[in-house]
């Protein structure tokens, strides 16, 4: 396996709040990793940083062996890096086709309703994004980010508000993504982590407090003590 | 010095240096006099804008309606300049405070006070009220006498002891908006307000009332500003335009909702565009305060005394 | 669906053709000004209507246009053709040096900083008094305007002509703007309007994007004020003001925002209003103030906007 993405040295100061400091971290071709961590422990702040929604105070970010940091957004888009958003951000007056179809960079043409297949919305393509029932936002998010083709897909708390039955589909969903991208996953749901992950890796206080396998990840102390608490 | 002769080259130049103080010195004080206008009539657009997030485009229609007001009231009140004067002072407000009510409620609270559609809306305003202006007052230029007419004597140039009244009724003015906002209740619902309006609404703060309490705040004190300044300069149905533009300059120069923003943007523009216009020309000077205002607002939009937007 | 989209356009653009047979020469010579001042409001609906951004400083634009093209024949002794092509390189050139400018600024700051610029380039055609003859404006004389095309006299002062060329212009307009609005290009500009953020990340560059709606539309105010002051001989500070960023605007809003033919539409009806208007009130802004409020109030999507919404979904 190659190195995907690599960040050496992270850091992201608001004011005198370090939310991201000094992080150095990997994620390998085709691994499913999963970011967890306490609120506020700046997962979301560093997934932006990597996604280039916000600039960092200090470090370097290499997404396949080229240096992205001073890349703005869009172009890393470009290279291969998704994200999709923690708070549902699809476009809501516009049908779900098109919302694809932007994605995947042939708006009003004919897009392919793949993504839309693979996450169980094409019949409902030609329907206004915003009618849609906030599960299926969540899903239509999901597909836009399949649509754009990544290498490195950003699921940001993919899960949040989405009811049992939908979170099973979406593990079956992650496991096919997975097939030929890499995902990075950062989620609350821990039962979800420990299933999906092949590496944990744990945030607190913008530092990786550790990094792992699942199991390595349950039978550290010190993320007992800092996260899971009971374990 | 004591060994200094005429015919000295030093005393030359201090001749010429002396015959150009006067001309600034009145620059300077004529500059003063528009900044203190300045910063009331900006102070109400910014404290609209830094509450309710929406610009206000008939706010210089508002500072016309004053002035308009105050010239009727100086015609139709007997007794003399001093006793309109302060009938306006009293009555102008109120008006243009009643009318920036209607309009709040039934303009703005409808359309939500989304920030596009203010715009639109204030536009259409503006016409409407400068064109009912036009058919009520007619076309000309109205002067109001000032409410006394002592003169202080400087070595140079008399000077009109008027307008020194009106830089320090502003000044007064803007340190009891101050007062009301960093100091009283008021001022703290205005500022939670202004900080969230879903916190706001949380905290039991009616924030409805609060956006009409400050949109009426808002046009009396533009209205203000022109009973302040219809002495000096005449009533017409066209003026809004002007003070509109300069209170956008200065609002934006100083960071909109920032009111010492304001204040020292108005100093600033006021202080520059007496010099200009006096030693060039008035046109120089809006076309330099306006590519500035704009240069600011595209490299440091927040203002320079405002926070970015969160 | 494409075809009904080319009829209803052609036959928009036929009506227009028969219009001169049947109007009286007053009527020939309002159309011709509703025409000309059409292109402005379809440039304008570019990047109001499709991209979302609300300029208030348009006439700077429609300005230069007006300018460049009057003082181009009157002083740099262009002949009409030529000078319509500098009006347009002019125009091109200020709206990206504005626009390079202005699209800093997001939301509100960029309504007002448009609004700024435009005010600072009405000034200063007024302090520029020497050469653009500020409110008393710039007469292009008879003999400045003629020219001959592939070896044919061309005379603008005869009506019926100037009518055709308007039309002409409009119909090219018309076209461009269909083909823009119906390209990648359009549709990443209402994904802009919609969510721009949203838009960033799915890769699009944001800003170059909003770059070429603002030239586009820049470039079309320019070649509008081109033909507003050689087809009518005249080029005066007042199409410079304030009131002149308003008018697209108020057309474009009248019509319907994001409708190709709303503009058109707008202008026509608000200058039938007007006149209407001026019947029994000489205070034809009040009008304009009035329309604007209701507008905002009752029918924000405007008459083509409101149409298609309720019945024709595939008008673009």
């Amino acid at each position: 396996m190659t190195v995907l993405l690599e960040t050496r040295g992270l850091s992201k100061n608001f004011g005198g709040l370090k939310a991201v400091s000094d992080v150095n971290f990997r994620i390998e071709r085709g691994e499913v990793r999963a970011v967890i961590g306490p609120n506020g422990a700046g997962k979301t702040t560093f997934v932006s940083l990597i996604s280039g929604r916000i600039a960092p105070s200090a470090g370097t970010i290499l997404f396949e062996g080229a240096d992205v940091t001073a890349l703005p957004a869009f172009r890393r888009v470009q290279r291969g890096i998704a994200y999709t958003f923690q708070i549902t951000s699809i476009y809501a007056n516009l049908s779900v086709a098109e919302n694809v179809a932007l994605a995947a960079h042939q708006p009003g043409g004919k897009a392919s309703l793949y993504p839309l297949e693979r996450v169980g919305l094409a019949d409902r393509a030609s329907q206004i994004a915003g009618t849609l029932a906030y599960g299926h936002q969540r899903l239509l998010e999901v597909a836009m980010g399949l649509a754009l083709k990544p290498k490195l897909l950003i699921l940001d708390e993919p899960t949040q508000g989405l009811s049992d039955a939908e979170i099973d589909n979406f593990i079956t969903l992650v496991r096919e993504v997975a097939k030929n991208a890499t995902v990075l996953l950062i989620e609350h749901n821990m039962p979800l982590v420990m299933e999906l992950a092949h590496r944990i890796t744990v945030l607190d206080r913008g530092m990786i407090l550790a990094d792992g396998t699942p199991e390595d990840i349950r039978a550290n102390a010190a993320v007992q003590a800092a996260y899971l608490g009971t374990g | 010095m004591a060994g200094r002769r005429p015919g000295h080259p030093f005393s030359s130049r201090t001749a010429s240096l002396l015959a150009f103080f006067p001309h600034l010195l009145l620059a300077i004080l004529e500059g003063t006099v528009a900044a203190a206008v300045l910063a009331l009539s900006a102070l109400g657009l910014s404290l609209v804008f830094g509450v309710m997030r929406v610009v206000n485009v008939a706010h210089g229609e508002f500072f016309m309606l004053g002035a308009m007001l105050a010239w009727w009231i100086a015609k139709m009140v007997p007794g003399g300049p001093a006793i309109g004067f302060v009938a306006a002072l009293v009555v102008a407000p109120l008006a243009v405070g009643a009318l920036a009510f209607i309009t709040e409620r039934l303009l703005l609270r409808r359309i939500n006070y989304d920030p596009e559609a203010t715009i639109v809306a204030t536009i259409g305003l503006m016409f409407v009220i400068q064109q009912l202006a036009l058919s009520m007052f007619g076309a000309d230029a109205k002067a109001v006498s000032a409410p006394f007419t002592y003169r202080i004597a400087l070595p140079w140039f008399g000077f009109s002891g008027y307008k020194l009244f009106v830089v320090v009724a502003s000044i007064l003015i803007l340190l009891g908006v101050w007062w009301v906002l960093a100091k009283t209740k008021w001022g703290l619902v205005m500022r939670v307000t202004q900080f969230d309006r879903e916190t706001a609404t949380a905290f039991g703060i009616p924030v409805t009332q609060v956006y009409s309490a400050v949109f009426v705040a808002g046009a009396a004190l533009v209205a203000v500003a022109a009973v302040l300044i219809v002495p000096i300069q005449q009533a017409h149905y066209l003026m809004g335009l002007d003070p509109l533009l300069m209170s956008f300059i200065v609002v934006i120069i100083g960071g909109l909702g920032s009111i010492k923003g304001s204040v020292i943007a108005a100093v600033i523009i006021g202080l520059s565009d007496g010099i200009i216009s006096m030693f060039f020309s008035p046109t120089l000077a809006s076309i330099i305060a306006t590519l500035a205002v704009a240069l600011v607002l595209v490299f440091r939009p927040q203002g320079l005394f405002g926070v970015p937007a969160r | 669906m494409t075809a009904r989209i080319v009829m209803l356009h052609g036959a928009v653009i036929l009506a227009l053709f028969l219009l001169q047979f049947v109007a009286s020469d007053y009527a020939v010579l309002t159309i011709t000004r509703i025409m000309v001042l059409a292109i402005y409001a379809l440039g304008y609906n570019i990047l109001f209507g499709y991209a979302g951004l609300l300029s208030l400083g348009h006439a700077m634009f429609f300005a230069t246009g007006l300018y460049a093209a009057a003082l181009g024949v009157t002083r740099l002794g262009l002949a009409v053709p030529e000078a319509f092509v500098f009006a347009l390189v002019c125009g091109i050139i200020v709206s990206v040096v504005i626009g390079l400018v202005a699209l800093r600024a997001t939301g509100v700051a960029f309504m007002i900083v448009t609004l700024m610029f435009s005010q600072a380039a009405f000034l200063a055609v007024l302090y520029f008094g020497d050469i653009t003859r500020g409110d008393e404006g710039i007469v292009i004389k008879d003999d400045q305007r003629n020219f001959s095309l592939f070896g044919d006299a061309v005379n603008l002062a005869d009506p019926v002509l100037r009518y055709n060329i308007a039309l002409a212009f409009l119909a090219l307009a018309i076209v461009l703007c269909l083909v823009v609005v119906r390209s990648k290009i359009g549709h990443v500009l209402v994904a802009i309007r919609e969510n721009e953020n949203r838009t960033a990340m799915l890769g699009y560059d944001v800003k170059r994007y909003k770059l070429i709606a603002f030239v586009l539309s820049g470039s079309f105010a320019a070649f509008s004020g081109a033909a507003y002051a050689l087809l009518f001989a005249y080029a005066g500070s007042t199409l410079a003001s304030i009131q002149y960023s308003i008018n697209p605007l108020l057309w474009t809003l009248l019509g319907g925002a994001a409708t190709v033919l709303g503009p058109v539409l707008g202008t026509a009806l608000m200058f039938l209003l007007v006149d209407f208007a001026s019947g029994f009130t000489s205070a034809s802004l009040l009008f304009v103030g009035v329309v604007l409020i209701l507008l905002v109030l009752f029918f924000p999507k405007g008459i083509l906007g409101t149409i298609r919404q309720r019945w024709l979904r595939w008008l673009p």
